[in-house]
C-alpha cells in the first residue's frame, strides 16, 4: 500500500510537471505591434498534401510575399475535434490576432457564434460560401469542379480499360464538387467512372480498400480527394495505375504514377482579404478560387511523360472553362 | 446485381474482408486475454497508433517491413506493461484511464509524425504470400490464400488462443482471475502477475494491430485507426469473450465493410445513397452486439481492481 501511494505522489507531481511545461512550450511570440497577425485552425495535419497543408501553404506564401517582418503566422492543426478547435478560434481571438482563419467546413457553427463575440476581429471561413451576414466575417471556396472536369478529360484520354475510380471522402463542400466536375469530365470523353465516398476523412484503411476494388474492377486511372487518400495512392504505386491528385501537388507521393494535381493557391484571394483588412473592411467578403483567376492551377508531374494530344484537350478545356465555353456541369 | 456474383467481385470481396478483419481481429484478441482475466482496456485504440506510428517509422527509415512489425510489437508490448501499471498497480478506474492511453497515443503518434516524418511517404509494405496448391482452389484459393503474412498470423492465433486459454495452466490462471480473483489469490496465483501478462499480450497484438494496418497501406496518417480499436473491443463484447467470438466478429465487420465497398466500385449503390450504405459495417455490428449479449456474461471481475484482503 505504501509503495503505490509513493508511486501515485510521483506520478501526481510528473503530470503536473508535464502540464506546466506544455503550457509554457507554446509557438506565438508576443511579436512586434506592426505585424499583421494571422491564425489558422485546421481540422488535419499541415503537412497533409492535402486540405490543411493547402491553407498553410497560401499564407506562408502570403508572407514571402509581403515580408516575414509584415506577417506572423500561428498555426493550429489538427483539430477535427470541434471542441478544441473552438476554444483555439476563441484563444486567437482573445490573442486579438488580426485575421483568424477556421479551415473547414466544420468549424461553421463554431464561427458563426465566435465571431459574435470579437466584432473588433476578421474571421474567414473556408471552403464555404456563407458569411452568416456577420461584418467581420468573410467565406472563402474552390471552384474545385473546374479543375476536376480538366482531369477528367485527360484520365478519359488516358484511360486503356474505359474504366476510372474515384476515392472520396464524405460529399460535401469541394470534395463533392472535385468529384462531380471529374467525373462529368471523364464521361463527356466516353468512360465509365464509379465513384466511392468512403464517409470519413481519416480512414485510410477504408481508402486504401476502395482503391483495392476499383483496380480489381479493371480501373487503370484513379482519383481522390482529402488526406485518407494517401492510401489510395499507395495502391496506384503498387499497381501502376494512373493518379490525379487535388488540393496538393501530390507528384511527391508517387513520382511515377501521378500525371497532375489540381493545386489549390488560396493566396490569391488571400492576399486581397489581408489587404482590405488592413484598410478597415473586417470581412462580408465571398471569395472563390478558379482556373480564371488563378487560385487553381493543374501542376503537371515533370517525371511523368504526358502525351501532346492529352495536354492539348487540357489546355483547351482550361481555356473553355475560363471564357465560359466550356460548362464543367455542376 | 449480376456484376456482383462474377469470379472476380467474389474474389475481390472475400480478400478484402479478410485484410479489414485482421487489424480488428488481431487487436480484439489481445483485448480479449486482457477482459478475460478482468481488466478493461479502452486504451486499444491508442496503441493501436502508437505501435503504428513506429512501425511505419521503422519501415521508413530501414526499408524494412519486417523489422517495422518486430518494433510496432516492442511498442505495444511497453504500453501494454504500463497499461498494467496504471490499471493494476496504481488500481485506476479502467474506463476513464483507457480513455486517456487512447488521447495520450493519438496525441504522441500525431506529434512525433509531424516532428519526425513531416510529410506523408509511401513505404513498401509487407510481401505477399502465395501458398502453393491451396491458392489454385478455385475461387476461394486466390481469395484466402494469397494475402500478406500478418493476415495469415492474425488468424493463426485464434486457435493458438484456444489452445492456452482452454489447455495451458496459465489460460486456467487467466479464466480464474477473471471470475473470482480472491479465491485464485487465495491458492497461490499471482492476480497482478497475470493481469500484468494479459496486458501486455493485448499492447503487443494492439501494436501488431497498428503495424499491420500502416504495413499493408503502406502509409501513415494521423489518426489512421479511425475507431477500428473501439469496433476491436466491442467485437470482445460479441465474440463472448471467446477467440472464435472475436474472429467471427471480426469475420462479419470485415466481410460488410467489403461487400459495401465491391457494391459502391460496382456501381449498384448511388453517391446519394452512399452515406447509409457507410453506415451498414457499424450498425449491423452493434444489432449483432444486442443479440448476442443477452446470451453471454461477462468475466465476473470484470473492471474490478484486485487488493488482497479487501
Amino acid at each position: 500500500m505504501k509503495r503505490t501511494k509513493g508511486i501515485r505522489r510521483l506520478v501526481v507531481v510528473f503530470a503536473a510537471l508535464a502540464l506546466v511545461a506544455g503550457a509554457c512550450g507554446g509557438d506565438d511570440e508576443g511579436g512586434d505591434g506592426d505585424a499583421f497577425r494571422i491564425a489558422i485552425v485546421a481540422p488535419s495535419a499541415s503537412n497533409d498534401l492535402a486540405f490543411s497543408q493547402s491553407i498553410v501553404d497560401a499564407i506562408t506564401a502570403i508572407q514571402t510575399e509581403m515580408g516575414a517582418d509584415a506577417i506572423e503566422i500561428a498555426v493550429s492543426d489538427g483539430l477535427f475535434v470541434e471542441a478544441d478547435a473552438a476554444a483555439a478560434l476563441r484563444g486567437y481571438a482573445e490573442d486579438g490576432y488580426d485575421l483568424v482563419i477556421g479551415h473547414g467546413s466544420q468549424y461553421g457553427a463554431l464561427l458563426s457564434e465566435i465571431a459574435k463575440d470579437f466584432p473588433d476581429i476578421a474571421f474567414a471561413w473556408g471552403t464555404a460560401s456563407d458569411t452568416f451576414d456577420l461584418p467581420n466575417v468573410s467565406a472563402y471556396t474552390a471552384a474545385a469542379d473546374e479543375g476536376g472536369y480538366v482531369q477528367g478529360v485527360m484520365a478519359s484520354m488516358l484511360s486503356a480499360s474505359g474504366n476510372i475510380g474515384v476515392v472520396g471522402p464524405v460529399d460535401v463542400g469541394d470534395a463533392s464538387l472535385y468529384v462531380n466536375g471529374f467525373v462529368n469530365g471523364a464521361t463527356t470523353m466516353g468512360s465509365d467512372v464509379a465513384v466511392n465516398f468512403i464517409g470519413s476523412f481519416s480512414d485510410v484503411t477504408l481508402a486504401t480498400e476502395a482503391a483495392n476494388a476499383h483496380v480489381a474492377n479493371g480501373a487503370d486511372v484513379m482519383t481522390g480527394t482529402a488526406q485518407m487518400v494517401v492510401g489510395a495512392v499507395g495502391v496506384a504505386d503498387q499497381n501502376n495505375v494512373l493518379w490525379f491528385g487535388t488540393q496538393s501537388n501530390q507528384a511527391s507521393l508517387a513520382d511515377s504514377i501521378v500525371v497532375s494535381s489540381q493545386v489549390y493557391k488560396w493566396e490569391v484571394v488571400l492576399s486581397g482579404l489581408v489587404d482590405s483588412i488592413k484598410d478597415g473592411t473586417l470581412g462580408g467578403q465571398v471569395l472563390e478560387i478558379n482556373l480564371a483567376n488563378g487560385g487553381l492551377v493543374i501542376e503537371y508531374n515533370g517525371s511523368y511523360d504526358l502525351p501532346a494530344d492529352v495536354r492539348q484537350a487540357a489546355d483547351e478545356a482550361v481555356a473553355g472553362i475560363i471564357d465560359g465555353s466550356m460548362s464543367t456541369g455542376t | 446485381m449480376s456484376e456482383l456474383l462474377t469470379q472476380t467481385a467474389i474474389v475481390a470481396t472475400v480478400a478484402a474482408a479478410l485484410r479489414l478483419a485482421m487489424p480488428l481481429l488481431l487487436a480484439g484478441l489481445g483485448e480479449m486475454y486482457g477482459q478475460r482475466s478482468g481488466v478493461l482496456n479502452l486504451g486499444v485504440e491508442g496503441v493501436m497508433l502508437l505501435g503504428g506510428f513506429f512501425a511505419y517509422w521503422t519501415a521508413l527509415e530501414l526499408e524494412n517491413a519486417w523489422l517495422g512489425l518486430l518494433v510496432g510489437l516492442i511498442v505495444g508490448l511497453i504500453m501494454g506493461f504500463l497499461n498494467g501499471v496504471i490499471s493494476v498497480t496504481l488500481k485506476a478506474n479502467q474506463g476513464i484511464s483507457g480513455i486517456g492511453v487512447f488521447l495520450f497515443g493519438l496525441g504522441l503518434s500525431d506529434l512525433l509524425f509531424q516532428k519526425i516524418v513531416g510529410t506523408p511517404r509511401l513505404i513498401d509494405p509487407l510481401a505477399k504470400v502465395e501458398i502453393p496448391l491451396l491458392k489454385s482452389i478455385p475461387v476461394i484459393g486466390e481469395a484466402v490464400f494469397t494475402q500478406r503474412s500478418i493476415v495469415y498470423l492474425a488468424f493463426l492465433l485464434v486457435p493458438l488462443s484456444m489452445w492456452i486459454l482452454n489447455k495451458t495452466t496459465f489460460g486456467l490462471n487467466i479464466r480464474a482471475v477473471g471470475e473470482n480473483p480472491a479465491a485464485a489469490d487465495s491458492l497461490g496465483v499471482s492476480v497482478a502477475r497475470t493481469r500484468y501478462m494479459t496486458l501486455m499480450i493485448g499492447g503487443l497484438l494492439a501494436g501488431g494491430a497498428g503495424a499491420g494496418i500502416v504495413l499493408t497501406t503502406g502509409t501513415f496518417q494521423q489518426n489512421f485507426t479511425a475507431g477500428r480499436g473501439f469496433i476491436a473491443i466491442a467485437l470482445v463484447y460479441f465474440g463472448a469473450w471467446r477467440p472464435i467470438g472475436v474472429m467471427l466478429g471480426a469475420l462479419l465487420f470485415g466481410f460488410v465493410e467489403a461487400l459495401v465497398t465491391q457494391l459502391k466500385t460496382l456501381e449498384l449503390i448511388p453517391v446519394s445513397s452512399q452515406d447509409l450504405a457507410n453506415m451498414a459495417p457499424a450498425l449491423i455490428t452493434v444489432l449483432a452486439l444486442v443479440v448476442v449479449s443477452q446470451r453471454f456474461k461477462p468475466p465476473a471481475a470484470l473492471t474490478r481492481p484486485f487488493s488482497r484482503g479487501g
